[in-house]
């Protein structure tokens, strides 16, 4: 894959290659975050020095659907050994999906100073680099995060409709099937359901994994980016845009390629997605 | 919740995961999954068939089943991904704990042990996955039982 700088991106500075990682796994300005879907994936072999941040146990409040509060967000970042100008790398398994996700939640909290390691997990296991079972302890931090801003990133349910009163662009990241309504969710499977098939009305359907290149799990260029959101869907950067999936964890790898490889200057991410628009009373549905 | 009529050994395995702590739990997947063998040249080469490639299980997990004299099954897998650690670690936990049970035990074991092992947090993509290598067993165990009752 070519040269991160060389591919076209709005902000190449958000990602890093698997390179740099390894040239800087004793940099002490870094704290590596290891996100996946497979929670056995990191206790089986993380990159050396990296943590874990768990999108269920660690992300998620425990009780009410949301993400965790400040004092929460302030006591993950503490015992992970993250100051507030630590630059946090995230990676993860499947395309990094998980890591945007965690990444989008940190800036739920302001901390921007964090990248993505382009290609994730699979790249750094295909590359034979080193994977440690050995879990590291940092000295706790002191960190003092402000209250959480949802509005810049983060859609609820009536700002979705308002959105899609004023005519703004939406994109549903799921797969085809999840999309034309053919296919709700697994009937063994309690926590994901919905009642309704299909999709929000003029939603375009960009399945969040044709950023990725499948072979490596690297993100695509600018250029094969744009082709598909820009010329291909029509979505326009300068437009105000929402991202959505089932339960909004694959529409926070698109929010992160709409706003930081392509530049698009507003997406949200409507983390209540379809198992809450599917479940919703008298919304508009399209199939 | 009881697991009547199910494998012995995987009702032994799931009363033993209702005691553990989270983290317990993961150490014990994962020693499984350091178990796993796939299966053998003898039963199997690459490229595996598509037929028995486990749907929607994006480990790219395979199943296949062989007869034992005593009329039950042996059952061998193959899990392609490399960091497809949940579905290693499922499919050595059914070796070890279902091949050579009788037919309808296998076809009684319920989808929900996926929630039973691996915790009701799993996603649903990773469970539907888990699930779908119970099923593929299942189909095989359903086969065979059709074919001694015909």
């Amino acid at each position: 894959m070519s040269d991160i700088a060389s591919r076209g991106y709005s902000n190449p500075d958000v990602l890093v290659s698997t390179d740099w990682v390894a040239d800087n796994l004793d940099n002490p300005g870094i704290r590596i975050v290891e996100s996946n879907e497979d929670q056995l994936l990191y206790p089986a072999g993380h990159i050396p020095g990296a943590v874990q941040v768990d999108w269920a146990a660690d992300l998620n409040d425990q009780l009410r659907r949301d993400y965790l509060n400040r004092e929460g967000f302030e006591a993950l970042m503490s015992r992970s050994g993250i100051g507030p100008d630590t630059t946090v790398i995230f990676y993860g398994d499947r395309n990094n999906w998980w890591a945007c996700y965690a990444y989008w939640v940190f800036q739920l909290f302001g901390h921007s100073n964090a990248k993505v390691m382009d290609g994730g997990r699979q790249k750094w296991e295909q590359e034979g680099r080193d994977l440690v079972r050995e879990v590291p302890t940092y000295d706790a931090t002191d960190y003092s995060a402000p209250e959480r801003n949802d509005a810049p990133v983060r859609a609820f349910r009536e700002d979705v409709l308002a959105h899609l009163e004023a005519g703004g662009q939406l994109v549903d990241v799921r797969s085809p099937q999840e999309y034309s309504g053919e296919r709700l969710h697994m009937p063994d499977f309690p926590n994901e359901g919905a009642l309704r098939g299909g999709h929000i009305p003029t939603a375009k359907s960009i399945p969040w994994a044709r950023a990725a290149n499948p072979e490596d799990g690297t993100f695509k260029t600018a250029a094969e980016l744009q082709e598909i959101y820009l010329n291909e869907q029509g979505l326009s950067p300068d437009g105000d845009t929402i991202a959505y999936c089932r339960i909004g964890e694959r529409s926070s790898h698109t929010w992160f390629v709409l706003t930081h490889l392509l530049g698009f200057g507003n997406v949200r991410n409507y983390d209540g997605s379809w198992t809450e628009w599917g479940n919703l009373v008298n919304v508009p549905i399209e199939k | 919740m009881t697991h009547e009529g199910i494998p012995r050994p995987l009702a032994d395995l799931l009363d033993e995961f209702s005691f553990l702590e989270r983290g317990e739990r993961v150490d014990y997947l994962i020693e499984y999954a350091d178990q796993f063998e796939a299966v053998p040249e003898r039963v199997a080469t690459r490229p595996f068939p598509e037929e028995r490639r486990v749907k929607r299980c994006e480990s790219q997990a395979y199943v296949w089943a062989e007869d034992t004299d005593e009329g039950a099954q042996k059952y061998w897998f193959a899990v392609e991904n490399p960091q497809g650690i949940s579905a290693m670690s499922f499919c050595a936990i059914l070796d070890d704990t279902i091949s050579g049970a009788s037919l309808d035990e296998v076809l009684r074991i319920p989808g929900d042990v996926v929630f039973d092992i691996y915790g009701r947090e799993v996603s649903m993509g990773k469970g539907e996955g888990l699930l779908g290598i119970l099923t593929s067993v299942q189909a095989f165990a359903r086969e065979a039982a059709a074919r001694q009752d015909g």
